[in-house]
């Protein structure tokens, strides 16, 4: 198989305007990934797919990954003058008087930025005319919230249908193009995207026998909030008796 | 009420036959508890093995699994319930004609098992329908499963006719409507029936 580097400068080749982009994977597997941009992906995986020298023919998986916002603290060393009292032989006046003298001060200070989180999805592709792969493409949203939209790649890999389904179930990214985005493992009603990680899962926590660690956690605010009268029993048994 | 057992066998040697309803009846009831072809998850393989030749279910007179909820007595809840199924295992327990009792076969249908603390997953069965016989394990052995039919069938044989305590079906005033959960935006809801299962007071 062609190396990443090789595929993405054949997709440039092929495709005039086409936004492809190497993720380098730093840990000894290297598996490195292409992302793709939105408006050239249906161009890209059909060049994929088509090309005689690549042929992916399979698409063996498709996930979806949640990247939160991040909170990022750098420490960055900032050099400013600052106005310093000297005294001694050396900074001031022979004489022992102190002068004022600007003097360099190097800092550190901690700078904090968010950087904003998307939804992304994963495709690993595979040939099984030519034997080689996986060859893993990524597609990322503008953000987490109301620009959930990237284009199907369906209509290229047939396979590709359910598994967006189960994508857009858990994840809620929502892919244009695709012949029937329903609800596939949770039901129509359902509003919440499980698979989130800033998803809250039901207060289902009123009757645990045995609850420790965080359920036992749980099962304590759910009792504070609905079963006051028990409250007292179930904090006694939470306190650790050794 | 009993007839003494020495002198039942007297007559009987004397091609006398003494019983009394009550017995006939539970003899009837608990012989031909029918089972309902009906499996969730892989605690339905080891119903299937329960059933086959070498376990042999026939043996305690439930060698007919009914596809259909009219015509089966026994509700096997044999795997894992998830929230999106529960709605139909009440609805199917609801088509149940009376006397119909119900067995939650392995971990997961008795309390959610090991996606208790998921979200996708009814934590017990018994939230919303009356379950005669619990049975741990993950998943059971058929003769698990076998030893909760006969528990079932001790239960059955062992009811009164009469009285307060009769069971549900010959309580014309019982309730025999169970309510279907509804699947709402975020869960169940309600998440569990009061009615069958009052939450039970943890003390420790």
């Amino acid at each position: 198989m062609k190396t990443i580097e090789e595929i993405k400068a054949a997709i440039e080749a092929a495709i005039p305007g086409a936004t492809v982009a190497v993720v380098s994977n730093p840990s000894p597997c290297a598996q490195h990934s292409l992302l793709v941009a939105h408006p050239s992906a249906l161009q890209v995986a059909t060049f994929l797919r088509d090309n005689p020298e690549l042929t992916f023919d399979y698409l063996s998986n498709v996930s979806g990954v949640d990247w939160p916002d991040r909170e990022i603290a750098e420490k960055v060393k900032v050099t400013r003058q600052v106005t310093k009292t000297v005294d001694g032989p050396d900074g001031g006046k022979p004489d022992g008087t102190k002068i004022d003298q600007t003097v360099d001060e190097t800092v550190e200070e901690t700078h904090k930025r968010v950087e904003p989180g998307f939804l992304e999805s994963v495709y690993h592709l595979y040939s099984i005319a030519l034997k080689h792969g996986p060859l893993v493409i990524r597609m990322r949203t503008a953000n987490r919230t109301d620009q959930t939209t990237m284009p199907s790649l369906t209509p290229v890999w047939r396979g590709a249908e359910l598994q967006e389904r189960e994508v857009f179930d858990l994840y809620g990214i929502v892919f244009s193009g695709h012949p029937d985005l329903r609800r596939i493992l949770m039901w129509d009603g359902f509003k919440d995207f499980p698979m989130r990680k800033d998803y809250v899962d039901p207060d289902d926590f009123e009757y645990e026998p045995t609850p420790h660690d965080e359920v036992l956690k749980r099962a304590q605010a759910h009792s504070a909030a609905n079963h006051p009268a028990t409250t007292d029993a179930a904090q006694e048994g939470a306190a650790p008796s050794q | 009420m009993a007839v003494d057992q020495q002198l039942n066998i007297e007559l009987g040697k004397q091609g006398v036959l003494v019983t009394t309803i009550q017995e006939l009846y539970n003899w009837g009831r608990r012989s031909s508890v029918w089972p309902m072809q009906f499996g969730l998850a892989c605690c339905a393989i080891e119903m299937i093995a329960t059933t086959m030749a070498r376990y042999d279910l026939a043996r305690f007179g439930a060698e007919v699994f009914r596809p259909s909820p009219r015509q089966a007595d026994l509700m096997i809840v044999s795997g894992t319930v998830t929230k999106k199924m529960a709605p139909q295992v009440v609805r199917l327990y609801n088509q149940m004609a009376e006397p119909r009792y119900v067995i939650a076969m392995g971990a997961c249908a008795i309390s959610g098992g090991p996606f208790k603390q998921g979200y996708n997953v009814l934590k017990g069965i018994d939230r919303y329908i009356p379950v005669d016989v619990h049975i741990p394990g993950c998943p059971p052995r058929p003769e698990a499963l076998i030893q909760a039919f006969m528990t079932l069938q001790k239960m059955i044989d062992g009811q009164r006719l009469t009285g307060e305590d009769r069971p549900r079906h010959l309580d014309a005033a019982a309730q025999g409507e169970f309510r279907v959960p509804e699947q709402g935006e975020h869960d169940l809801e309600p998440t569990s029936n009061p009615g069958v299962w009052p939450v039970p007071i943890t003390i420790r």
